[in-house]
């Protein structure tokens, strides 16, 4: 039982991370129609930028406390990361809104691969240790333990998903994507700038992503410039999971995967008696999304809509 | 073919059959980098019937490639034998089957999976097909990465060696072989195998694109309301190009395990399946020429680049190497080429219409 509750805990972390990384993917998707392959990479390069001002910080004044650094950091991460995605959707995608749909897949797959390699270049390539700034002893709770950082993923990930949910309901700025996202041309009739507002979802999804990146980073404890590729991944699995363009439906998505993958991971080697292991974890997710797609293609919470033509 | 052409199609052709022998005087590496970039043109003419004829963002191709390069593997070397004693009963010296064999099987095996994986997928919206195949190439360099307890069947991250090379005629590939004199190598070898195939492969592609289906693919790419509205069975259709885009995957595959007599994980990552999708995308999605010309550029860059690598890598601290600069330049290209050519460097004269920005 104890092993269970450790394991729930575990994927409630790991999947209010996705849960965030997939709100990015599922309002970009639901207002310009593109699977932003670079996502991904956002947080990576979020997780990498706080990585720096860490270091950066502890040098100039060893003494300032954890938490400070730590929330000074993931600030300037959300920035970066805000003005990275402002850019690329300007000078990638915006160019290509027009053209069909391969056109700005290709060319977000190209983005995603620069950013990587230039993450290669600006970092080197070596994995690096992020600093535990945070207390580390693990806190006992009812058999299983739960760390501080643990804590605090759960806590920051409840109160960014309430001011986007307020953002998005209760808004000028919300009402005005939603209306986007229900028909751009309307909208832009009815005084809608869609340009602005779709910068401001990128810019929005950027923060969330560069948020998770930190997330990811304290709770693994290292980061590289591949890191941002399979949560990014599995992100996505969880936006179609829960139906995408739905953002309630990108929030269950996130947190269903990942318990999927960490209920998974502990009982699949005793299920299958030793023959698989942990290591196939990585492999739910795609099962999962190929089950959904074949099964309930609107995801859980999604409604059908006809292609658009 | 016009009667004009023929003497440019016959310059082509003594172009490449002497090309491996100029290229042998300046050592075997040369002739080598040749074969690579031919069988870089398999795989690309392969993935252009998926992404160029019938607009499919294929992400996963190189698990095709895997999966008949490590069938290959597996029926022409000891290694089965040696971790299944079952097995090593029933062929007390191994399991070896000739290429001429294995080839066909291992074609078939990929076009399948092809048509298994395109199944449930290829009626959905063409942009979920490009995040189910990444991901399933992510599970298929899973499985070769782990599939080694509790029986070995792909040796791991090891991956496998001691695989057979062809053999043609009773000549074995890897021994050189002796024309009244003159001596042809292993590798000049394996480049007239791989010509031979692209060759027929780009003939079987032409053939299908000037036909019936040909045109009902180029039609569903270029909007598939309209085609599904002009009766065509779009979803049998797409499932056909993605299972044959896969059988040349799996082809090639075979030819790559026999070619370097040893295949592991490492060499089907994503970064090849990125690798193909840019050859096809960067030379012209859906026309045959532009296509080898995009594989031939991207297969020949990192030659060229070890060249200029070098001085670079000494300046930036050896941050730059000829590996960062290829991705680099890759990356770079795929987005330049979408926002400026996005019908590619050498575009079809006449389709692909929709390709071009309003």
């Amino acid at each position: 039982m104890e092993v269970l509750l450790q394991q729930i805990i575990n994927g409630l972390v790991l999947g209010s991370m996705y849960a965030l990384v997939a709100l990015g993917y599922t309002m970009v998707y639901g207002i310009i129609g593109l699977i932003n392959f670079a996502h991904g990479e956002v947080l990576m390069v979020g997780a990498m930028t706080s990585w720096s001002i860490i270091t950066m910080m502890k040098e100039a004044s060893p003494d300032s406390p954890g938490w400070l650094i730590l929330l000074m950091a993931t600030l300037i991460a959300c920035v970066v990361a805000a003005v990275l995605n402002y850019v690329i959707e300007k000078a990638a995608y915006r160019p290509l809104r027009n053209s069909p749909k391969l056109a700005p897949l290709i060319t977000a797959m190209g983005m995603s691969l620069l950013l990587q390699t230039l993450a290669r270049i600006v970092w080197t390539p070596n994995p690096k240790p992020f600093p535990s700034l945070l207390p580390s002893d693990p806190i006992e709770f009812a058999g299983a333990v739960i760390t501080v950082t643990q804590i605090l993923i759960l806590a920051v990930t409840a109160i960014s998903l309430a001011v986007l949910m307020y953002t998005v309901n209760h808004t000028r700025l919300g009402r005005a994507m939603r209306a986007t996202a229900e028909n751009p041309r309307v909208a832009g009739l009815m005084g809608v700038r869609p340009d602005t507002v779709i910068s401001a979802t990128f810019i929005i999804g950027a923060i969330l992503a560069a948020i998770a990146g930190v997330m990811w980073a304290a709770n693994y404890g290292t980061v590289q410039y591949t890191m941002g590729f399979m949560p990014g991944l599995k992100a996505f699995v969880a936006a179609v999971f829960g139906g995408i363009g739905n953002l309630g439906g990108a929030v269950v998505g996130g947190l269903l995967l990942g318990l999927i993958e960490s209920i998974g991971a502990g009982y699949l080697g005793d299920l299958t008696g030793g023959v698989l292991g942990s290591h196939y974890t990585d492999i739910f997710a795609f099962v999962v999304l190929i089950l959904v797609l074949t099964l309930r293609p609107s995801g859980l919470l999604g409604e059908r809509v006809a292609d658009r033509a | 073919m016009t009667k004009n052409k023929l003497p440019m199609y016959l310059a082509g052709g003594l172009f490449l059959i002497v090309l491996p022998f100029i290229l042998q005087m300046f050592g075997n590496a040369w002739v080598r980098i040749a074969d690579v970039a031919l069988l870089y043109v398999l795989l690309a003419v392969g993935l252009n019937i998926v992404v160029g004829y019938a607009g499919l963002l294929d992400l996963g191709y190189v698990a095709f490639f895997a999966l008949g390069a490590y069938i290959f593997a597996l029926l022409a070397s000891p290694h089965l034998t040696e971790n299944i004693p079952a097995l090593a009963e029933m062929f007390p010296n191994g399991i070896h089957l000739s290429f001429w064999v294995i080839a066909p099987i291992a074609a078939l095996c990929a076009g399948l999976l092809g048509m298994l994986l395109g199944a449930p997928t290829l009626k959905l919206r063409g942009d979920y097909l490009a995040i189910v195949t990444l991901g399933f190439g992510e599970i298929i360099r899973v499985f070769l990465n782990n599939l080694e307890s509790p029986v070995n069947i792909t040796n791991g991250p090891r991956g496998i060696s001691g695989i057979d090379s062809v053999s043609l005629f009773g000549h074995d590939f890897a021994k050189t072989l002796n024309i009244a004199g003159f001596e042809v190598n292993s590798v000049t070898l394996y480049y007239f195998l791989i010509l031979v195939m692209v060759i027929f492969t780009i003939i079987i592609s032409h053939r299908i694109e000037l036909s019936r289906i040909g045109r009902a693919w180029m039609a569903i790419r270029e909007d598939e309301i309209a085609a599904k509205a002009m009766g065509l069975n779009t979803r049998n259709l797409k499932l056909l190009a993605f299972g044959m885009g896969a059988t040349f995957g799996g082809l090639s595959g075979a030819i790559f395990a026999a070619f370097q007599g040893f295949v592991s994980p490492e060499s089907f990552g994503l970064m090849e399946s990125v690798m193909i999708v840019a050859m096809v995308v960067l030379g012209g999605m859906g026309h045959l020429p532009g296509v080898v010309l995009g594989a031939v550029l991207l297969a020949a860059l990192p030659e060229v680049l070890r060249y200029v690598a070098g001085p670079l890598q000494d300046m930036s601290g050896g941050r730059l190497d000829a590996s960062i600069l290829r991705q680099l330049l890759i990356a770079l290209a795929m987005i330049g080429v979408m926002l400026m050519r996005p019908r590619g460097l050498w575009p079809s004269p006449e389709h692909g219409k929709s390709l071009q920005t309003k």
